[in-house]
């Protein structure tokens, strides 16, 4: 099944890169634009007998390795 | 004193390290990533600065969780040393060895300079041929350096004598106007809880030669000669 991780910086973790986007899109007039946070996203192919075994095992990828879980938060979907 | 240096796809610093630590009398040996043992008697693990697996997913992330780390941990559990650079440093936040992890540069851009660190302590295997709070002259180039922690991390770090180097003026003033990348109270390295353990994001396998305009690294080399 398809599947799809988010990770994202924790809150109040500083995100220099995501300011910088910010102040780009301010200086193309894109209006509206408050606050800007870069992430990652992963697109995962997973065989599982279902949804929620596959939930487990993407949990556990994401603990090991695609999140560094002292700045970073994932979000698990099954799509 | 044995010297293992550890070789990731990617990692570009290796040669510097060991002519660092050949130059102090240390005998140094290459280790795959993919291997699953150290050499036998091996004192010291070097985790050489480069880009291993081009920085993919985060800066020493991939790395950090190869085969020859199990390897690495083991030899740090039994009191071995451990040495990361740069990108090794990198790799020892990402492996767990170290805490912490090294986020962009505050200014996003990648710096290449010389750099004055302060020497927190001279009591450790690392440091013992430097004086108390002696300003040495090495060199940056990284990206990713700077240093954030959780807030009880960043306390024990400083209450535990555990940050090994910051980043100062030649007069060993520290303070924001010499921090170059934002790192949090100017952390250039660090210490494991036993001081047998040290990342570090300045190189100073650079200044080991007159040739290249001073010498001041060499004293890190030569405190692990005379530990060992």
């Amino acid at each position: 099944m398809k599947a799809r991780v988010t990770v994202t910086l924790k809150t109040g973790v500083l995100d220099p890169q995501g300011k910088a986007i910010e102040g780009a899109l301010h200086s193309l007039g894109v209006e509206g634009v408050s606050s800007v946070r870069q992430g990652k996203v992963f697109d995962i192919e997973v065989e599982a007998s279902d949804a929620a075994t596959a939930k487990v095992a993407l949990a556990a990828a994401s603990e090991k390795l695609l999140a560094n879980m002292v700045i970073e938060d994932y979000r698990v979907e099954i799509l | 004193m044995k010297a293992a240096i550890v070789l990731f796809p990617g990692s570009n610093r290796e040669g510097d390290a060991a002519r660092a630590l050949r130059q102090a009398g240390a005998q140094t040996a290459v280790v795959w990533h993919a291997d699953h043992d150290l050499p036998a008697g091996t004192d010291l693990v070097v985790l050489p600065g480069g880009f291993s697996y081009g920085d993919y997913l985060r800066c020493g992330a991939i790395a950090g969780r190869a085969h020859i780390m199990d390897a690495v941990r083991r030899h740090a559990a039994a009191g071995g040393y451990v040495l990361g650079i740069c990108n090794g440093f990198q790799i020892l936040c990402e492996s767990g060895l170290l805490p912490g992890v090294l986020m962009r540069n505050r200014d996003l851009r990648f710096i290449c300079k010389r750099q004055h660190l302060r020497v927190e302590r001279n009591d450790t295997a690392f440091t013992r041929a430097y004086a108390p709070h002696q300003a040495i002259d090495v060199a940056i180039a990284h990206g990713e350096g700077n240093y954030e922690a959780l807030e009880e991390t960043i306390r024990k770090l400083e209450g535990e004598g555990l940050v090994a180097f910051r980043y100062c003026d030649a007069r060993g003033q520290v303070g924001e106007a010499f921090n170059p990348n934002g790192s949090t109270n100017h952390i250039a390295g660090i210490y494991s809880e036993k001081h047998n353990v040290l990342g570090m994001m300045p190189h100073p396998e650079n200044l080991i030669d007159p040739l290249v305009g001073g010498i001041d690294g060499r004293g890190l080399f030569e405190s692990l000669i005379r530990a060992a």
